[in-house]
């Protein structure tokens, strides 16, 4: 799934991210295949996105999100 | 000797703070040879004989140059003969965000710089649950690691005494290339690798060359980036823990209050309104303090010096002209406490959160509200601060639409004129007409630039993809001193900037004012009191018609007389032409201006008596000449027209182009002339 489809309150791991379509600045700023993402809130128009990647806050545009591949964690049940 | 300290790091460490508690009041803003961006430096003693120069750099994520506070930055670090070259760099993290912060300073120590890393918030500790091992992190890193903070003052003398010991420390890079890509470092070092990925320059470094295309060295910039996370990552499992079961509820509680799509905008709104009336109503007691200080002062200079040129120059041209300056003051300084409260306190953050989606259909980001809302007291700091905004169109339209916003130079001639033409009645009973149409000016102003905007955007082609990517700081508790010394620091840069041109402008035009041919200027005693013999005027009114003789005569009076032509099918005459034409340097001078060619002794900003005696002012044919097409035209020009002399050079240096400076100039004037025609001929 893509990061932009997360829901307020879930959890997810950054798989691959596009570097020719992306800024650099994206992974400077700790969002790469490994890092641990929350949705914490969206903006009252849909965008943008207000995430925690690693436990530190970010927000990027809902475009920017549509193209990083994630893979949603679900803690307790796992194979779901 | 000196040496050169620089304070680099991530936005929202606090390195400002760092910066004032180490050179407490010793600093200067400076530019940069070129370009105008904020640099400060301070003089800070470390020890008996250590002299230290504190440079203090914009903050920065990376040393990969994502907008222009980024590039001023590296032009410091990378160039061995920039006059701010450091000898050592003191990298200023948080405790929050160690592990982002960290980023930065392993590209800093990877420069060669002697490195010391200062972990700032260290009061926070307790409370965020988080725990930070010194030794292990400093025996890592390599580097001498010192936990402070700026709040209870913990740990600065450490941190200047890591600081006096920098020729000790350990220089060798701490990140090994070969780890990212064994063959393609084999044999490049750091900085090459800089040449070739950012095109870096550094003295004595050979180009490199290596047949590889843009993507691929993306892919290798990312894996670097990749490859420093994980060290640092490595480094904090030993060296930092964080208990999560310490709560930081509310702060979740107050984002989801303040991003709420009803609650954060109303709140927004509120704080915006909260801003504008102090800007308006606290500022008034000291304004009109200045004012009328200023208007002693001239007179007692007329009063107490030998009459002749030098103390006219100096009672008319000079000290209104820093009167003109002084005046401003309250409220730039008390819209950058606001600007300053809403940074430091996080809650700009989250009005470009709000505000971004709002923005984008006219070509704009959320990170252009600061600059639209900054506007409003005045374009100049305004147009500056759009700096961080990384996206080269969406800067350039933001500069370019911010005169639009109502600057409180406009505020004086707006007063003027809706007192003049509109009716001192309510609205519903309870809303003032005239207070209405000053809010309608602000929305105008607004609209115009949106708008503008929006056109903009048809006409600039999009040279790189727009994003926005920002980082949600933690609320704080403002500190007193940063926005003490921000207040400070900007009204001294407004005072500085925009006061010597409007110096320079003031004396130009009282000379101009008040000399003239000798045939018609010289001889205004004898023609006046000539043309009035017989009408028994007492002396204050031949005084009065004596003062308007010899301006309608002067140099600025022939210049008004041959521009009145351009300004007739707006309804102008020739008075109000020169008003205008003189608002072309500062639009602040019209209503002063006004008050002279009205035959009035202007003693400070008396608008009650101005406002009489225009209102007394009559056409040939009988009729008012501030009528409401005339004061609705009046309007229209000053909302819209580029009358800042200041605003054109900071463009000019901002923009690095003449041709987008004319394009606005041009523009704005042309918007302006024709919307004001059109009203007035439409009223007429």
């Amino acid at each position: 799934m893509k990061l932009h489809e997360l829901k307020p309150g879930q959890k997810a791991v950054v798989r691959h991210l596009d570097v020719d379509r992306l800024p650099m600045k994206l992974v400077e700023m700790g969002c790469f295949p490994g890092s641990e993402v929350e949705l914490i809130l969206k903006a009252p128009l849909g965008d943008p996105y207000y995430l925690r990647i690693d436990g530190m806050p970010l927000c990027i545009r809902k475009d920017m999100a549509m193209q990083v591949d994630v893979e949603l964690l679900t803690y307790g049940i796992h194979g779901s | 000797m000196e040496v050169k300290v620089a304070l680099v790091g991530n936005p929202n460490v606090g390195k400002t703070s760092v910066f004032n508690t180490l050179t407490g009041l010793n600093q200067k803003v400076g530019n940069y040879p070129g370009i105008t961006v904020d640099r400060k430096t301070g003089v800070s003693r470390m020890g008996d004989t250590l002299k230290v120069r504190i440079i203090d750099l914009p903050g920065i994520y990376s040393i990969q140059p994502n907008s222009r506070d980024e590039e001023v930055v590296l032009e410091t670090l990378f160039d061995r003969h920039n006059t701010y070259y450091p000898d050592v760099v003191v990298v200023v993290t948080e405790v929050e965000n160690l592990k982002r912060n960290l980023l930065l300073f392993t590209q800093i120590k990877d420069l060669g710089f002697p490195t010391v890393l200062a972990i700032n918030m260290a009061d926070q500790l307790p409370v965020k649950g988080i725990r930070i091992d010194l030794e292990a992190l400093s025996e890592k890193l390599r580097t001498e690691v010192v936990l402070i903070s700026t709040r209870t003052g913990q740990g600065i003398s450490q941190l200047k005494a890591a600081i006096s010991r920098y020729v000790e420390a350990d220089k060798r890079p701490l990140l090994d290339l070969a780890s990212v890509d064994e063959t393609y470092f084999r044999s490049m070092d750091y900085k090459s690798w800089l040449t070739r990925s950012q095109g870096a320059v550094f003295e004595g470094v050979e180009p490199v060359s290596d047949g590889l295309s843009e993507s691929e060295i993306k892919r290798l910039q990312q894996k670097e980036t990749v490859r420093r996370y994980q060290q640092i990552g490595e480094v904090l499992k030993a060296a930092y823990t964080k208990d999560a079961s310490v709560a930081t509820g509310w702060q979740a509680r107050a984002d989801r209050l303040l991003t709420h799509r009803v609650w954060g905008y109303l709140i927004f709104f509120a704080v915006m309104m909260l801003v504008f009336q102090a800007i308006f109503s606290w500022s008034s007691i000291p304004m009109d303090w200045i004012d009328e200080k200023f208007a002693q002062l001239s007179a007692w200079v007329s009063a107490t010096l030998p009459e002749g040129k030098f103390t006219e120059l100096l009672a008319e041209g000079v000290i209104p002209g820093i009167g003109g300056v002084v005046i401003f003051i309250p409220q730039i300084a008390i819209l950058f406490m606001f600007i300053a409260l809403l940074e430091e306190s996080g809650y700009m953050s989250r009005v470009v959160f709000l505000m971004d989606k709002l923005m984008r259909p006219f070509g704009l980001s959320g990170k252009s509200v600061v600059p639209l809302i900054s506007g409003v007291a005045c374009a100049i700091p305004a147009i500056m601060s759009a700096r961080n905004i990384e996206n080269s169109r969406e800067r350039l339209i933001t500069m370019l639409v911010t005169p639009f916003a109502t600057c409180s130079a406009r505020i004086p001639v707006y007063v003027i004129i809706i007192s003049l033409v509109i009716p001192e009645q309510m609205v519903f009973g309870f809303i003032g007409l005239q207070g209405l149409v000053m809010t309608l000016m602000y929305f105008l102003g607004f609209l115009a630039a949106l708008t503008t905007a929006w056109l903009l955007k048809m006409v600039i082609k999009a040279r790189s993809r727009s994003y926005l990517i920002i980082e949600m700081p933690p609320y704080r508790r403002p500190l007193l001193k940063n926005v003490l010394s921000t207040m400070v620091e900007k009204t001294r840069a407004f005072v500085e900037g925009a006061g010597k041109i409007i110096l320079a402008l003031s004396v130009l035009l009282w000379f101009l004012g008040s000399h003239g041919p000798a045939s018609t200027f010289g001889k205004a005693e004898e023609t006046v009191i000539e043309n009035f013999a017989g009408k028994n005027l007492s002396d204050d009114e031949l005084q009065d018609e004596i003062e308007g003789y010899k301006l309608r005569n002067s140099y600025i009076g022939i210049l008004g007389s041959g521009i009145e032509p351009v300004f007739r099918p707006l309804g102008y005459d020739w008075k109000i032409s020169i008003a205008v034409l003189t608002s072309f340097a500062a639009r602040e001078v019209f209503v002063g201006n006004l008050a002279t060619l009205y035959n009035i002794g202007s003693h400070g900003e008396e608008e009650t008596r101005i406002v009489e005696r225009m209102e007394q002012e009559r056409r040939p044919d009988g009729s008012r000449v501030f009528d409401l097409a005339t004061g609705v035209s009046l309007l229209l020009f000053y909302a819209f027209a580029m009358q800042c002399i200041s605003t054109v050079a900071i463009m000019r240096r901002e923009t690095n182009s003449w041709k987008w400076t004319f394009i606005q100039i041009i523009f704005m004037t042309g918007l302006a002339y024709f919307s004001a025609m059109l009203a007035y001929n439409l009223l007429k």
